[in-house]
């Protein structure tokens, strides 16, 4: 059989696969995430509609008519004024001009501001910096404007935070003083989400994202929930996009639970229900790709991570569709034939309400 | 930097070239699913769900409700002025505008 699919690694690499190896990239992806997850594969002749997508000999695919989701972003339009470090092009806008160039020039079904840093610790000292603009920018949005951040529960352990440093003192065997740590930690945390909300709140906040929910850990993942369900309590009006950060929760506690559910080991099928349960009302959920295995291999795995993760959940489904997620190869230029394909894919196969 | 344009080309609505702002509104006020919301919208705004992204159709439904069209009309509304009419279509309470109206003595 000749090598002659042009598909791409997950880092990138544009490979050349026969059309035999990729449909057993896409069966071993999806067997693989079904035996993670404990979630159904991915049917025959779904794989064959993948197989479909994947080979299809254009550089740019895209769903039917009709069949078109919502577009949420985690700092989309600071890509346009940001460097390399933020995957930004540089061109020398403010943030609002770049919010109105994306909500007006690309189409961007919502739009979001958020500080450089991306993270909710740092914005609290300046909180009334960036509700100003906030306020300011919703003026001139037509389409939904969110504010968005990471809740980053590592900037809570020392060197950076008051809290002893969990990631050193496990190494060292002090489990229970680790989880006393991040447990401290996780209660800093969500008092700072529930702060930064509530005063964006004042000011017309249309939606608020905690986006990359649970990068250190099932703590953060808590502490998130948490703070969505407390503004929730405080501000029903509100609406929230909470976000995981990767397949299933890291369990660096191991114990913390949220309603009775314990967060370590949460797959998106479950990460959504408990998103859901804390009154969230739109779900994120992000899978992992890995470097060394090819597109199908990745986008199989992540259509059957989201398909079940869709069909649990009663709220919107987002599938994160950033760099080195859900598919979309490890890179910070990801090529458009590839990013095409995980969008389709995600969509008419992962059943994704947006992206 | 390119894939957010990527995907708003292969997978999502357009924003406000047609209806995906008013879609989106309705995912995050209501936790509507999207099949849900689509439809919701396009019996308010009388279409099919199919026209929803159909530029040609809703340019003009856009420009003759006054809810903003992505291609700037002098005097035409836009930003908070079209949110207040985007809310009062799809009967929602969006923050801002609520904020708006009771700065300037409007009833909510």
């Amino acid at each position: 059989m000749s090598n002659d699919i042009v598909t791409r690694m997950g880092d990138g690499e544009r490979v050349q696969l026969s059309a035999g190896e990729i449909r057993e990239d896409i069966q071993t992806g999806t067997a693989d995430a079904a035996q993670r997850a404990g979630v159904p594969e991915l049917t025959a002749q779904e794989q064959e509609r993948l197989f479909d997508i994947i080979s299809d000999p254009s550089r740019i695919v895209s769903v039917n008519p009709g069949e078109e989701v919502i577009v949420t972003d985690d700092g989309c339009s600071m890509s346009f004024y940001s460097g390399q470090d933020g995957a930004g092009v540089g061109v020398p806008l403010s943030r609002m001009q770049a919010v109105l160039t994306y909500e007006r020039a690309c189409g961007a079904d919502t739009t979001s501001l958020g500080h450089s840093d991306y993270s909710y610790k740092p914005v609290k000292p300046i909180i009334n910096f960036e509700a100003n603009d906030y306020y300011n920018t919703s003026m001139m949005t037509t389409a939904p404007f969110f504010y968005g951040a990471q809740p980053n529960l590592g900037l809570y352990f020392q060197p950076d935070g008051p809290c002893p440093n969990a990631a050193e003192l496990m190494p060292m065997g002090k489990i229970d003083e680790a989880r006393r740590a991040q447990e401290e930690a996780a209660g800093h945390l969500a008092k700072d989400l529930v702060f930064v909300g509530s005063r964006l709140a004042d000011v017309g906040l249309e939606g608020l994202n905690f986006d990359t929910s649970g990068s250190a850990g099932d703590a953060d993942f808590m502490a998130a929930l948490q703070a969505v369900a407390e503004l929730k309590r405080k501000v029903p009006d509100l609406p929230i996009l909470m976000g995981a950060s990767g397949e299933f929760v890291l369990g660096m506690h191991g114990e913390v639970e949220y309603e009775g559910t314990r967060l370590a080991g949460l797959y998106p099928q479950g990460q959504v229900k408990v998103i859901e349960t804390a009154g969230a009302d739109i779900a994120g959920v992000a899978i992992n790709t890995a470097t060394t295995e090819s597109l199908p291999w990745n986008l199989s795995r992540a259509v059957t991570f989201v398909k079940a993760a869709s069909g649990a959940s009663n709220i919107p489904v987002h599938a994160n569709v950033g760099m080195g997620v859900c598919g979309i190869p490890m890179m910070e230029q990801p090529p458009i034939d590839s990013v095409t394909r995980v969008s389709k894919a995600l969509v008419q196969l992962g059943k994704a309400d947006g992206l | 930097m390119g894939m957010h344009i990527a995907h708003i080309m292969a997978s999502c609505m357009g924003g406000i070239r047609t209806s995906g702002d008013l879609v989106a509104w309705m995912q995050m006020t209501r936790k509507m699913r999207i099949h849900e919301a689509k439809a919701y919208v396009a019996e308010k705004l009388g279409v099919g769900i199919i026209d929803l992204t159909d530029e040609e159709i809703m340019r003009d439904i856009r420009k003759n409700l006054g809810i903003g069209t992505v291609t700037s009309i002098a005097g035409g509304p836009k930003g908070i002025r079209a949110k207040c009419k985007i809310a009062d279509l799809l009967g929602i309470n969006i923050r801002s505008v609520s904020l708006f109206k009771s700065q300037m003595g409007f009833p909510g």
